[in-house]
């Protein structure tokens, strides 16, 4: 089994790999078999399944619909010693063939830990047999496998724990920076600081300079987004009780830092033809956070202005996003397209049912003040917890069940629960003992 | 109970979406069934014939919840109360709708009892405005009946040969009476009918 030979890849509900802290995807092939030259205790042949390059990793996952027992699994660049193809993939009667030679251990697995352990080589390769660009694949291969990214994120772990370590010893014993300057007291307080920043603010000029050198100083963004945030939650500890302008702040912030929260866009150019399937299922994923947060149903315009805007860079269009929530039928996510009479479209949970938010309306609409007055979609949202455009459309969709009735007149749009059902058409001046005609009936009476 | 006049009105009156023609089948059709029983109703105690769309109607507004029918929702009910054969619009542009609180064969029937109760004879002549202006008709519900109404269900018995119409000559009660008596085929007529007599009136 390949599960033995390779690691397995970590997948999300959706399907989609779980990537490392800083890796980044950066191109698909489908169609691809993965097969490792006849050796004696290591054997692997994957067949037709989507192969995904990424900073760190090959990623090899099974074809959809998943045959039973399959599992995604992955080589790391770290383990690859050589790649043995040329440049130039075309040829005109097999499918183009990749081939790189990996360090296994004497256990026959691959990891990272092998490489130190000094081992064997094994040549494995990866038959194309699908459409896409492969030309294109190979070379981000090459830059991807000279790149190193894997051990520029040791060097880091290494350098920022010395970074820590220095300024310790520089508060600590009175010291000296770099330069040798005096880094003592307040002025060498306000130095420091002074130093950090226009770091950090050559850092950013740097970063808008280029976009590609963004793609790589996206990660020190995120870095820098998170540090402001220990900031604001230090300082307003610090302060004691936090005051309602440095809660709303904070609030600002962890909104601001879930909309960078997707280092590694899906795009048109590292998926290809697959750039629908793979962009639904991360639409999936970034779909659940704010689903529980506006109470299992948001409106898709929301979804469009959210989801771009964590991108930043390689908007998708409206037709992208329709796209990509009509291809979820497909797949076998938690969540769906819904489309409302009025025409208003939203995502909600699998699991969402309308019942629930009928019984609330229902309670709301039955209340001694409600029953005389009725209620807005705005009262609807306050009490229901929800945006007051889906507080209308549940409004609406309680209508058409027979639940409400509504009241069209200068004061405006209102619902109020229906009593139709209840009056006795042979005798229209009856009201009977039990329900809630005769609940409204005394409450109106009594006015 | 509120009231409109002397007409007492039923508690859904206060209902403000009563007065909001629903969009729901089915919450539309109670709320249609509850508006034409209750303007028949109201037609009939108030012994009102003609409703006018664009006019003032008392029964379709309400002052203390300050709702009012639009005038979509009035010919909503009233096309459905045409449609059912208790009305019919008098016009093209259906601005005036007549009600039938009595269909016209129920007029038909009430106009032989009133003829059968006052005992006029067989091969009398009465006149239109006799039926509904008369001593003899007040009290009943043929008092005061709308023209229009009274002369269809006069125009059905002679269509059955139960009366026949006559036009009259000048607007001189007692003169109009005798030269209004044209002769017609009484012979055939009383026998094979029960009875028989002429009608004459003035606007014909």
């Amino acid at each position: 089994m390949a599960g033995d030979h390779l690691p397995l890849a970590e997948l999300t509900s959706s399907g989609r790999p779980v990537l490392l802290p800083s890796e980044i995807e950066c191109s698909f092939l489908s169609n691809v078999e993965l097969e490792s030259e006849n050796s004696a205790n290591f054997s692997v042949r994957l067949k037709s399944g989507l192969l995904i390059l990424t900073t760190h990793r090959l990623i090899w996952l099974p074809p959809n619909p998943v045959p039973p027992g399959s599992k995604g699994c992955y080589v790391p660049l770290a383990a690859v010693s050589h790649i043995v193809s040329k440049k130039s993939m075309k040829s005109m009667f097999a499918s183009p063939r990749l081939s790189f030679q990996v360090s296994v251990g004497p256990d026959g697995r691959v990891d990272t830990k092998s490489l130190v352990r000094g081992s064997r080589s094994i040549v494995m390769t990866a038959v194309m047999r699908g459409k896409g660009d492969v030309d294109s694949f190979v070379a981000k291969f090459w830059e991807n496998w000279r790149g190193r990214a894997w051990e520029r994120d040791n060097e880091e772990l290494g350098s920022s724990s010395s970074v820590k370590s220095g300024h310790e010893s520089g508060s600590g014993s009175g010291g000296f920076d770099s330069t040798g300057m005096r880094m003592v007291g307040v002025a060498g307080i306000l130095r420091r600081e002074q130093e950090i920043w226009e770091s950090t603010d050559k850092s950013l000029h740097d970063a808008f300079q280029d976009l590609n050198a963004l793609m790589s100083k996206a990660k020190e963004m995120v870095m820098l987004a998170e540090k402001m945030r220990l900031k604001l939650l230090s300082g307003s500890s610090q302060a004691g009780a936090a005051n309602n302008e440095e809660m709303g702040s904070k609030e600002e912030m962890q909104d601001w830092l879930l909309s960078v929260g997707i280092i590694s866009p899906v795009t048109k150019e590292s998926a290809g033809a697959l750039y629908h399937q793979q962009l639904s299922r991360q639409l999936a994923d970034f779909v659940k956070f704010p689903l529980e947060r506006s109470g299992g149903m948001i409106n898709l315009i929301d979804i469009y202005c959210l989801f771009n805007r964590a991108r930043g860079t390689e908007l998708i269009s409206p037709e992208d996003l329709l796209r990509a929530c009509s291809l979820w039928d497909k797949f076998d996510v938690p969540v769906m397209l819904r489309k409302f009479d009025s025409g208003v479209m939203v995502i909600q949970n699998k699991s969402y049912r309308d019942e629930e938010v009928f019984a609330r309306i229902k309670t709301l609409v039955t209340k001694p003040d409600t029953l005389r007055m009725g209620i807005s979609a705005s009262d609807a949202a306050l009490t229901l917890g929800i945006a007051p455009a889906m507080a209308k459309e549940h409004l609406l969709t309680a209508e058409s069940q027979g639940l409400l009735c509504r009241d069209v007149s200068p004061d405006g749009f209102r619902f109020y629960v229906n009593l139709f059902p209840e009056i006795i058409s042979d005798d229209l001046y009856v009201v009977q003992h039990h329900g809630v005609y005769a609940m409204w009936n005394t409450i109106v009476s009594s006015a | 109970m509120q009231k409109l006049g002397d007409f007492k009105l039923p508690p859904f009156f206060n209902y403000p979406p009563y007065f909001t023609l629903q969009p729901v089948r089915d919450t539309r059709e109670k709320q249609i069934q509850l508006w034409k029983d209750l303007i028949l109703d109201y037609c009939k105690t108030q012994k009102i014939f003609i409703i006018g769309l664009e006019e003032e109607f008392p029964l379709f507004s309400n002052h203390v919840i300050e709702r009012s029918l639009t005038h979509e929702a009035r010919e909503a009910f009233l096309s459905a109360l045409v449609s059912e054969g208790r009305a019919e619009w008098l016009d093209k542009g259906r601005r005036k709708c007549l009600i039938l609180w009595h269909r016209i064969q129920e007029w038909a029937d009430i106009i032989v009892n009133f003829v059968k109760d006052n005992a006029l004879e067989d091969g009398g002549v009465v006149t239109v405005e006799e039926i509904r202006s008369g001593i003899e008709s007040r009290g009943t519900e043929l008092h005061c009946l709308d023209r229009t109404i009274l002369m269809r269900a006069l125009k059905l018995l002679e269509h059955k040969g139960k009366l026949a119409i006559f036009k009259g000559t000048s607007a001189d009660d007692e003169g109009s009476k005798e030269s209004a008596a044209k002769p017609c085929n009484r012979d055939s007529i009383r026998n094979n009918f029960h009875f028989c007599w002429a009608v004459v009136g003035m606007e014909l």
